[in-house]
């Protein structure tokens, strides 16, 4: 593992980033491929892949079992990801750092299993209009199961989140608040730290879902006193499959088991099984064990680049898709808040996301087009979806020239 | 007297063979869309309209003798194009033959492989969709003629 003192920072050159990911040298319907779906799910440098493959040739055998070498090899490749994440986040304690499949199954462990320890009929959770369906359906299971409510904090037009409704909907009934760090269908960057500092004035504590966040910008758990915090191993330029749950061990100590079986217990017998220590405790079964290395190496790579110029170059590239698209007539952003990410959700006069998505695509450029599972958001402006160009740090401002032009040619074509 | 379905579907392979360019057979399918006849507002609703595609379509089927006739329409252009393709092909055919057609000018064309999975998805549906009318109203007609 690369102790954070150790890491030595490569100066950020988009030439030296573009030749990390193979896959960005490809073409797609004979056009090269222009990549703009990272929200979605990022490339992967060939760090990533490597790591993966030497594994499974050289290195995999199942983890905390063997008493071989090969096992404890692999074992403590396993470990080592996770205080690798540890440090990532900033977390206390590597039993801190759960593994899980994604973001999905991280807010679903959190609903299910603080869920049933803390929620009661009657009691509120809050979410934002913002939210990703995998930010809303396990709450609203939870609800359903416990009688609670499901308390939203509305959406402002601009794409920001309206926290002088939010500072009212915190009351003594309220158990837990779940936000997103970034919106993945507007790119709003929302203010999470005051989001969770007023919650904890009520002692209510704040699940961050940061699928989105984690691609972009250095998050530190516990400088923003998260509770829970989330994300998805593909969409920080790892495999997809893994994700991590992180959450604070005095509430990690307090939940139940969210799935039974083997590696989280440390007896059974069939009259009574004591669950193991963090964080086995929540990682019942064979992990992801490829997976949870192929994280390790994704975040390993993001440590060495130099993750200020990172923020820096997404800033020029929104700026400049915005300036460059905003010259098209009829065209109309959705999410136009202060502080974004680098997110361009837009719409064309008359012209439904489809038609400029499926010309995109015939143009080799790989864009989101739909309601980005999040309907609720969708519903609060009106629209049946948007046209959603993310971009990552391998992305370039020939890509934006190649969407607006891109974008122009499906507007002759289509009016 | 309506040319059979087979007849329809070699004509459109015909069509397309005069395209190299994708813009062309693009630019084709949205016109396909735009000739495509208009279909009663009053079907424009959830019950006719087809799930499986990013994009809203709606389709209406009514029997005229022993044959069904297609209306539809999409809010996208080139969806529209794809359902008034299929409608082309389709409608206007004998109830029997709806449920059994071969529908290979979909393959010839290009259509499925140019449509993303998803995408194709919303054809499948459509093509399902068609069929399944065929096979109410075929079985329909079987049995008045009991
Ligand atoms: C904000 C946000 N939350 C949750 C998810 C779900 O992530 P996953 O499908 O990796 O579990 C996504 C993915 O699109 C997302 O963007």
């Amino acid at each position: 593992m690369i102790e954070p003192a150790e890491i030595v920072k490569r100066a950020f050159d988009i030439r030296q980033i573009r030749t990390d990911f193979p896959i960005l040298n490809t073409t797609m319907n004979g056009k090269p491929l222009v990549f703009l779906d990272s929200a979605a799910s990022s490339q992967k440098p060939l760090a990533v892949i490597d790591a993966m493959d030497e594994y499974y040739k050289t290195g995999h055998a199942n983890v905390h079992r063997g008493v071989y070498q090969l096992s404890q090899k692999a074992t403590d490749q396993f470990e080592q990801s996770r205080r690798t994440v540890q440090h990532f986040l900033n977390a206390e304690h590597d039993h801190e750092i759960i593994f899980v499949r994604g973001t999905t199954e991280g807010i679903n462990l959190v609903a299910s299993s603080y869920g049933d320890k803390f929620v009661r009929k009657g009691d509120e959770i809050i979410v934002s209009g913002l939210e990703h369906h995998s930010n809303i359906v396990p709450w609203l299971m939870l609800c359903e199961r416990k009688g609670a409510v499901l308390k939203v904090i509305p959406v402002l037009d601009n794409g920001e989140l309206d926290m002088n409704v939010y500072a009212q909907l915190l009351n003594e009934k309220v158990q837990i608040v779940a936000v997103n760090h970034i919106s993945n269908a507007l790119g709003t960057i929302n203010p999470v730290e005051k989001i969770i500092g007023m919650a904890h004035e009520h002692g209510i504590p704040v699940l961050i879902d940061g699928a989105q966040a984690t691609p972009h910008m250095e998050v530190d758990v516990q400088a923003l006193d998260a509770d829970f915090y989330v994300f998805s191993g593909h969409k920080v330029f790892g495999p997809t499959g893994i994700g991590i749950l992180y959450g604070k061990e005095k509430w990690l100590n307090e939940m139940p088991p969210y799935q039974g079986g083997g590696e989280m217990i440390s007896r059974v017998s069939f009259e009574k099984t004591t669950y193991n220590e963090l964080p086995f405790k929540f990682e019942a079964g064979t992990p992801d064990i490829a997976g949870v290395i192929g994280l390790g190496a994704a975040i390993e790579y993001l440590q060495g680049i130099d993750m200020e110029a990172v923020r820096d170059y997404e800033h020029q590239l929104l700026i400049y898709a915005t300036e460059q698209l905003s010259q098209i007539d009829g065209i109309r952003f959705i999410g136009t808040a202060a502080e974004k990410a680098s997110v361009v959700s837009f719409l064309i006069d008359g012209l439904h996301p489809y038609d400029v998505g499926a010309i995109l695509d015939k143009l080799g450029i790989a864009v989101r087009t739909g309601h980005h599972c999040a309907q609720p958001l969708m519903d609060r402006f009106g629209i049946p979806g948007t046209v959603r160009a993310s971009m990552a740090f391998y992305n370039t401002f020939e890509e934006i020239n190649a969407l607006v032009n891109g974008v122009k040619k499906a507007i002759d074509l289509l009016k | 007297m309506k040319p059979g379905i087979d007849a329809i579907q070699d004509e459109i392979i015909e069509e397309f063979s005069m395209f190299d360019e994708w813009m062309e057979k693009y630019e084709y399918i949205i016109d396909m869309g735009k000739s495509l006849p208009a279909i009663a507002a009053e079907y424009k609703d959830e019950d006719h309209e087809i799930k499986g595609c990013q994009s809203k379509v709606w389709l209406h089927a009514a029997l005229n003798g022993e044959r069904v006739e297609f209306t539809a329409d999409s809010d996208a252009v080139i969806t529209k194009g794809i359902i008034g393709l299929l409608v082309r092909v389709l409608s206007g055919q004998p109830a029997s033959e709806i449920v059994n057609a071969n529908l290979y000018f979909i393959d010839k064309i290009g259509l499925k492989e140019h449509l993303s999975p998803n995408r194709s998805n919303g054809l499948a549906s459509m093509v399902k969709q068609m069929k399944m009318y065929g096979y109410v109203f075929d079985g329909k007609i079987k049995s008045e003629n009991v």
